[in-house]
């Protein structure tokens, strides 16, 4: 059972790492031409943040049930 | 650097000695007026005394106040004030019960100091990937972060010590990524939460003389995120607090809203021998303490060590992500 919690531990730091890398390559650089407000540029990065957070969660929601489910059944 | 070492001694043994002074004469004060509640993870009618948020107060605010007077920096002004500001919350809610939406929404507010202070960079760090400017983006979880943390550090405060304990780890761990990033004044505040949360885990851990309430728990949490954001050093913050992230993502996934703890159905029960076991409600929300009972039942003290093991864990990963903060892969 410990094993799992660490490894959900682990899934989620690896998972950090890697929405990290995404925003610093794609979400931060990302601008349209210069005509277009700022603002609008801030919503689509904010839709893009929100979108990984999503996938995110549902990655770990998976990994959750797993586990739990496994160890209910054991 | 010697008079940051000198700061650094001054300051901690402000913080441990003070609480560590204090609480016992806090527990008498309270047992005299009787505001003490029932462990109810204990067998027979034993009540312990709550809140011991004053204790910590008295202990972070006195020695974040030294620190001001060596470094007189709006980023120490800034957890001085979101401190006293988080306290101040959880204390409303240890007198009178609030709904669910109120400690979130009354933290955000906890964030302005930081905000008004300008005791923030808007540029993300991430391990490996290097930094990001999202200056609205930024603005936005400056504004959640306390909130977050806040609610996190309260609703893993469940057990004896266990509050207390996550908290003294997982701040050793973010003074020691500080120091690593060469952010020793931050590093230093930080010394001080967790030096005052290691004083107040010798009253709190198992068997409990003290329960921090409301107003020890935020308070933890708020100092925790204030101190993770004028650190920068916010993702290595949710690193080294991942159990207790886990915990809240748990309950969150499982109850789909935002409640207040006393109002769920409770996801565990106890065996003869007063072992904690998982619930067979359905309904019960999983936690990350339902999940360590899931196979078999434990008792409080072995869940709580399994919880501090998981944070020295989590906190290891967070002193990692601290050196891969210098490494870059272009």
């Amino acid at each position: 059972m410990n094993l799992k919690i660490y490894s959900f531990i682990l899934v989620m730091w690896i998972l950090m790492l890697i929405g990290g890398g995404l925003v610093v390559i794609f979400v931060g650089p990302f601008t349209f031409t210069p005509d277009i407000e700022p603002i609008i540029t801030s919503g689509v990065k904010v839709i893009i943040a929100l979108f990984l957070i999503f996938v995110w969660l549902f990655t770990l929601t998976k990994v959750k049930n797993w586990i739990f489910k496994s160890e209910v059944k054991s | 650097m010697e008079e940051k070492i000198i700061a650094a001694i001054i300051v901690s043994a402000i913080a441990f000695f003070s609480i560590y002074a204090f609480t016992p004469v806090w527990i008498k004060f309270l047992q005299k007026r009787n505001l003490a509640v029932k462990d109810v993870n204990k067998k027979g009618n034993i009540m312990i005394p709550r809140p011991g948020g004053i204790s910590i107060l008295l202990g972070i605010v006195a020695s974040e106040i030294t620190l001001y007077l060596f470094f007189p920096i709006s980023e120490i002004l800034a957890i001085i004030i979101t401190s006293i500001l988080g306290f101040s919350v959880g204390i409303i809610d240890d007198k009178k019960t609030m709904g669910g939406w109120f400690k979130p929404l009354a933290l955000a507010f906890c964030a302005a100091p930081i905000l008004l202070l300008g005791a923030y960079d808007s540029n993300l760090d991430f391990p490996l990937f290097g930094s990001v400017k999202i200056p609205s983006l930024y603005l936005a979880l400056v504004v959640f972060m306390i909130p977050i943390m806040g609610n996190t550090i309260n609703s893993i405060d469940v057990l004896n010590g266990i509050a207390s304990g996550v908290t003294t780890i997982a701040s050793f761990a973010l003074a020691v990524s500080l120091f690593i990033m060469q952010n020793y004044e931050i590093g230093i505040a930080c010394l001080c939460l967790a030096f005052a949360s290691l004083a107040f885990y010798k009253y709190h851990k198992f068997p409990s003389r003290i329960f921090p309430g409301d107003s020890g728990a935020v308070m933890f949490g708020a100092t925790y995120g204030v101190i993770a954001i004028v650190g920068q050093i916010e993702v290595i913050a949710a690193v080294a607090i991942l159990p207790a992230v886990i915990n809240s993502f748990l309950f969150l996934s499982s109850v789909k809203k935002i409640v207040e703890h006393r109002e769920i159905k409770n996801p565990v029960k106890h065996t003869d021998d007063f072992k904690l076991k998982s619930t067979d409600e359905n309904h019960a929300p999983i936690t990350l303490v339902r999940l360590l009972i899931a196979k078999k039942p434990l008792s409080e003290k072995q869940i709580c060590n399994e919880v501090l093991k998981l944070t020295v864990f989590s906190g290891v990963l967070a002193i990692i992500t601290a050196f891969m903060m210098g490494v870059k892969i272009q």
